[in-house]
């Protein structure tokens, strides 16, 4: 899978890249010349990032968070798992593992979406790393506010179809 | 033709990372042990080699995505002016996209630079982080089963959409009051 999707990126950044050359290829050597600079500016931050987040997994106090947001927890489980999944750092597995051992010894389902998404949307490593960089700040805010609540409306969601 | 600022590879935001990545490998050292710091490390480090390749093809779908795109058609389609067509638009684009971070907030940079509102760019980005299908296949799949991703992805879809349309009414209105057009 790991491939594949690396095969699908590589695939679609040769054939915009093709398109380019055909249409200017001064144009193609300018934009190879600026990826690789954005490269490089993004390479220690994701160092940092990358390394620094199975440490930063490691301290978490994994074991309360079932605790804290299980099934009889109501709006503070909502707001405990929300702002526990913003707090998880942003690797690709942390917040995933977390919430599955979660679910697993006993928290409730919204909540555990809460906590996923919350995750997804806010953990600060990853905005930091990634998304500061990438885009104007102001509209990385916007993004972030206008995120807020949609932890609670997915959840609320679960709550009232019953599901998963 | 020039492409987006690039920022520098270290400011506050690569700082405030590395405080709290130092901190708490110090910790993990003196609380565990370096056998267990050795461990982690060695897996931090494998993740990294692998992410390398993606970032770069980000790096590169980013760049050559800025050039390509025409800047008129994406005002148009994905402009402040483009309605909810254009927030469903962004929202289809972010959950088809593939790839990780490293690909996702270039190309939302990229969109930006060429004339797509902030309301899209939103709306883009939260797709993906919501319902991208490669997240949801490579990460979430293994750790909770079909079952719980469906329903998870079902009840993000309209989320997207009412963060972009929030996202975009928010900016018009900071526009206006500042004076400025949108």
């Amino acid at each position: 899978m790991n491939l594949l999707i690396d095969l699908l990126l590589w695939a679609i950044a040769a054939a915009l890249g093709l398109a380019l050359a055909v249409r200017s290829y001064s144009m193609f050597a300018d934009s190879l010349r600026f990826a690789a600079r954005e490269f490089l500016m993004l390479l220690p931050r994701i160092a940092i990032g990358m390394i620094g987040s199975g440490f930063i997994a490691e301290i978490l106090p994994r074991h309360l968070m079932p605790a804290w947001f299980g099934p009889g927890a109501g709006a503070w489980g909502l707001i405990i798992a929300t702002v526990a999944g913003a707090l998880t750092p942003g690797g690709p597995v942390v917040g995933f593992a977390i919430a599955a051992a979660a679910l697993k010894s006993g928290a409730g389902a919204p909540q555990v979406i809460a906590y996923t998404i919350a995750w997804a949307l806010f953990a600060l490593p990853r905005v930091l790393i990634y998304e500061i960089p990438s885009m104007p700040p102001r509209v990385v805010w916007l993004r972030v506010a206008v995120s807020l609540p949609l932890p609670f409306l997915a959840a609320w969601a679960a709550m009232l179809v019953g599901r998963p | 033709m020039s492409v987006r600022p690039i920022r520098r590879a270290f400011d506050w935001s690569a700082a405030v990372i590395a405080i709290l990545a130092v901190s708490s490998a110090v910790t993990v050292y003196l609380r565990d042990g370096s056998a267990r710091f050795v461990a982690i490390l060695t897996d931090d480090l494998g993740l990294f080699g692998w992410m390398l390749p993606k970032v770069l093809a980000g790096c590169l779908i980013g760049a050559f995505v800025t050039l390509l795109l025409p800047r008129e058609k994406i005002a148009h389609w994905v402009g402040s002016e483009s309605g909810i067509a254009g927030i469903l638009v962004a929202t289809f684009a972010g959950a088809i996209m593939p790839g990780g971070p490293f690909t996702i907030y270039p190309l939302a940079g990229a969109f930006l630079a060429v004339g797509a509102d902030a309301g899209a760019a939103c709306a883009f980005v939260i797709s993906w982080t919501l319902i991208g299908y490669t997240r949801a296949i490579v990460w979430e799949l293994p750790f909770f089963g079909p079952d719980f991703v469906l329903w998870r992805v079902i009840f993000s879809l309209p989320l997207p959409i009412l963060a972009g349309m929030a996202a975009r009414a928010t900016w018009k209105f900071i526009a206006r009051r500042n004076g400025s057009a949108a």
